[in-house]
């Protein structure tokens, strides 16, 4: 340590005392100015730690006197949030789900709030991108391929009412019966071959065109078309719920997998389930009343009593 | 260590250039000045109280010089937010306006956009090569005429000379203690301090919305608190700052000085006292007696009674002198009075006081201007600023960007076609809607294109879309190809339906099901 006495001869200052590789350091004074704003920061600090949450507790931090949370500063937003598009939500509540794309700003908006509600409840099964999963024969909404129909309407019966769901009488439901005990193995690999022969994956026989005729174009229609007021998918296009492959399609013609989806009329507001209808319609693949594809449908009659009906068809995942 | 014969000779200090030693001490130097004792005194203080500086009126060119400096910057500063621009109804008419709200930056004809930040980084590395171009070619220009806080506390010292006179009258004053007549005139200099800060605050906020209709809200009590906390933030530091920190901001706060210091070189035009010529000191009497014995310097002190941070320039290059020339003022008028030739205190290059110093022609200070580092900062300074000027004469007001969906990457339809989603913001930069045409090149033919607004029954391989004014439209395009077509790659293009036909493209991926 050097003499802390001396001085430093052309500035006149003391030296502090502190030598590294023979550069010493001035005891120069710090400005006046610094010293108050230092002791303002020290008040300023003892008003804050009464005012607001500062100091840790064992189970939470001192609360302060103003009673502030960030917590609550987020409920506060997210109910300003909610008033804000509380005129948007009675706008759709009180327009009829045909009549949204008719006011494009009012169709955006319910999109971009079925988006929001898909990631919450839907992502879950039908994937993020909506693309569905095949391996567990959960659907891909973005394609044009619908089984209980297209349309914005029946896209929000089927997300009200479910699909082979308990909770509404009214849901969607039917039940393919199990050929694998009905035809041998041999009749079995003959329809197979006629179902793929339909969309020209395979080459079809004589035998299976008779077979499908007798047994399966009572709900699938006569080339195999499907009818979406049954819930009976089409056969002859590109799309296969539970793969293409020939032994997936004779796995779900002998013994047929059947998909289920709960309603969400007891969970979601009619809001939501509206804005998911037009999500779900917007991504790609929606139908519009009066498309070619789309067949005068009969009144669905989901009360149980055609059950003989139903479970003569194959229908699975939703629409 | 090194052999020392191989060491190149150590050159010798010139004793010219160490001023800031070989002059006995001055008690105007703010940081050498503060611990200066004897070792028989008691220790310094730990805290060093300011010291007043009340600096006196003074004319001449440089003080008239800062006089349209100011009137120029303040001027700009007070008037711009005011000026209108008609831009049409659906862009703002202020003629400079930082649109935080909506993303916009308009100055004059010119609209800034987010994505176009490069402009404003060029700017900012225009404005930093720009200082180093001043700075080396006139010194610390920008901290003596032009720096806010030099203007606003040359301000504040009029406001202090208009209340309470002069030099000796304001440090009468100072020492004078608290009675009616000074708590009278502190108040009223205060207020107007207040004043001042609050215009200055004021006029910040008026940048960043429409001037007029801020204005009225901000009286009827309308503006956002926001704009109310701005005001007063800015109104505290023009007041605490311009008014009572002053020279203390050069001296201990701001980053700059020390940067300058370091750029500075020999050939750089500084205030400088040539001490050649004024050492040694002497009265006019005693000059007049032994005419060989003193320099021209007086001993008057009038160049530090001016000086606004209270330095004394004859101590040579120090932190607290922003050159701001009024001490040249000062000395040539005294130089004047008693007959000898101006400039003892004057604007020149270290280079060129030594070879004065030597009796030597020294060439005109102009020239100290064109040197290779000046001519490579002005080179580089006006390339970036061609270059910008370039970017902005060319660049087109119709932007169009896609990001392909990833999840899922491709779609089957039921007819065996590939269809892929995408996600395109077709930016419209006009102050007016307009519609633009997207196209798909590069499909095979049978590719066609609908959007979420547009039925898939309508698809086509062009579609038209109305982009509102100055405003970026989302679209998402969903694209088919043909069963049976490889392809991997396209572009989307765009085309503005108007006599400008501005055009971009925007190259994307198709992903197509692997083929077995």
């Amino acid at each position: 340590m050097a003499d802390k006495s001396r001085i430093d001869e052309p500035t006149g200052t003391e030296f502090v005392g502190h030598e590294w590789d023979g550069i010493e350091e001035l005891n120069t004074p710090l400005p006046r100015w610094w010293l108050w704003t230092f002791y303002a920061s020290i008040a300023f600090a003892a008003v804050y730690v009464v005012l607001y949450p500062a100091w840790p507790m064992v189970e939470r931090a001192t609360q302060g006197v103003l009673g502030w949370s960030s917590r609550g500063d987020l409920v506060e937003e997210m109910g300003r949030a909610d008033l804000a598009r509380r005129a948007t939500f009675e706008k759709i509540a009180a327009t009829d789900i045909t009549k949204l794309p008719a006011d494009p700003d009012l169709m955006g908006q319910a999109i971009a709030g079925g988006a929001a509600a898909f990631k919450q409840h839907c992502v879950q099964c039908h994937g993020a991108g909506a693309a569905g999963y095949e391996e567990y024969g959960y659907p891909n909404l973005n394609d044009d391929d619908w089984i209980w129909g297209g349309e914005l309407s029946e896209i929000e019966y089927t997300l009200i009412h479910g699909i082979r769901w308990d909770g509404s009488d009214e849901t969607r439901i039917n039940y393919m019966p199990a050929f694998g005990d009905i035809f041998d193995p041999g009749q079995l690999d003959t329809v197979t071959q006629y179902v793929l022969s339909l969309s020209g994956k395979a080459q079809g026989s004589a035998a299976g065109a008779e077979l499908f005729d007798q047994n399966c174009t009572a709900c699938h229609g006569v080339n195999g078309e499907g009818v979406q007021a049954l819930g009976a998918p089409a056969l002859n296009d590109a799309i296969w719920l539970y793969g293409d492959d020939p032994a997936q399609v004779r796995s779900q013609i002998a013994y047929p997998r059947h998909g289920a989806m709960p309603g969400w009329s007891d969970k979601l507001d009619p809001v939501t389930i509206r804005m998911l209808a037009a999500y779900v319609h917007s991504r790609g693949g929606g139908e519009y009343a009066g498309d070619e594809t789309e067949e005068v449908a009969p009144e669905f009659d989901g009360d149980g009593s055609s059950d003989d009906v139903a479970s003569a068809l194959q229908g699975e995942g939703d629409g | 260590m090194a052999d020392p014969d191989t060491l190149p000779p150590v050159r010798e200090p010139a004793p010219a250039r160490d001023w800031g030693t070989a002059l006995p001490s001055s008690k105007a130097d703010p940081i050498a000045a503060t611990a200066r004792h004897a070792p028989s005194q008691p220790p310094p203080k730990l805290y060093e109280k300011r010291k007043a500086v009340h600096n006196k009126r003074i004319d001449g060119w440089f003080r008239r010089f800062k006089w349209l400096v100011m009137l120029v910057t303040l001027t700009i500063y007070y008037v711009t937010p005011w000026i209108r621009w008609d831009r049409g109804p659906y862009a703002p008419d202020q003629a400079v306006l930082v649109d935080l709200a909506n993303r916009r930056f308009y100055m004059f004809d010119i609209e800034i956009w987010p994505h176009e930040f490069y402009f404003v980084a060029g700017l900012l590395i225009m404005a930093a090569l720009g200082l180093f171009l001043v700075t080396s070619a006139v010194g610390r220009a920008w901290c003596g005429y032009a720096c806010p806080q030099t203007v606003w506390t040359d301000l504040f010292q009029h406001v202090d000379r208009f209340v309470d006179g002069d030099r000796n009258a304001r440090m009468r004053l100072d020492r004078a203690p608290w009675g009616p007549k000074k708590i009278a005139k502190r108040s009223f200099k205060w207020s107007i301090y207040l004043v001042i800060s609050l215009l200055t605050g004021g006029a910040w906020i008026l940048y960043f919305a429409d001037a007029p209709t801020l204005f009225s809200d901000f009286f009827t009590l309308e503006a956002s608190s926001v704009a109310y906390a701005t005001v007063g933030i800015l109104t505290f530091t023009t007041f605490w700052l311009g008014g009572f920190m002053r020279e203390q901001v050069c001296i201990y706060m701001c980053p700059w000085p020390r940067i300058q210091a370091a750029m500075l070189d020999e050939k750089s035009l500084l205030v400088t006292y040539k001490e050649w010529r004024g050492e040694p000191r002497g009265s006019v009497k005693k000059a007049k007696k032994e005419p060989e014995k003193y320099g021209d310097c007086i001993d008057c002190l009038q160049c530090v009674a001016v000086c606004p941070t209270g330095i004394d320039i004859r101590e040579g290059q120090q932190i607290g002198c922003i050159t701001c020339g009024l001490c040249i003022d000062a000395c040539d008028r005294v130089m004047a009075d008693i007959g000898r030739p101006r400039g003892l205190i004057d604007y020149a290059t270290l280079d060129q006081c030594e070879a004065e110093a030597r009796g030597e022609e020294t060439p005109p200070p102009w020239k100290a201007l064109l040197r290779p580092r000046t001519l490579i900062y002005f080179t580089i300074w006006g390339a970036i600023g061609a270059a910008m000027l370039f970017a902005l004469g060319a660049r087109t007001h119709t932007e169009l960007t896609v990001s392909p969906d990833r999840n899922p990457p491709y779609m089957l339809m039921k007819d065996g076609t590939v269809r892929n989603a995408y996600t395109l913001r077709v930016r419209n930069m006009e102050a007016r809607p307009r519609d633009m045409e997207i196209a798909l090149a590069g499909l095979p033919a049978g590719s066609l294109m609908w959007t979420d607004r547009i039925r898939s029954e309508d698809a086509a391989p062009r579609q038209t879309v109305t982009v509102p004014a100055n405003e970026i439209r989302v679209v998402r395009a969903y694209v088919t190809v043909p069963a049976g077509n490889p392809v991997d790659a396209f572009a989307f293009t765009v085309t503005s339906l108007d006599e400008q036909r501005e055009r971009d493209t925007a190259e994307t991926t198709f992903d197509s099901p692997v083929s077995e």
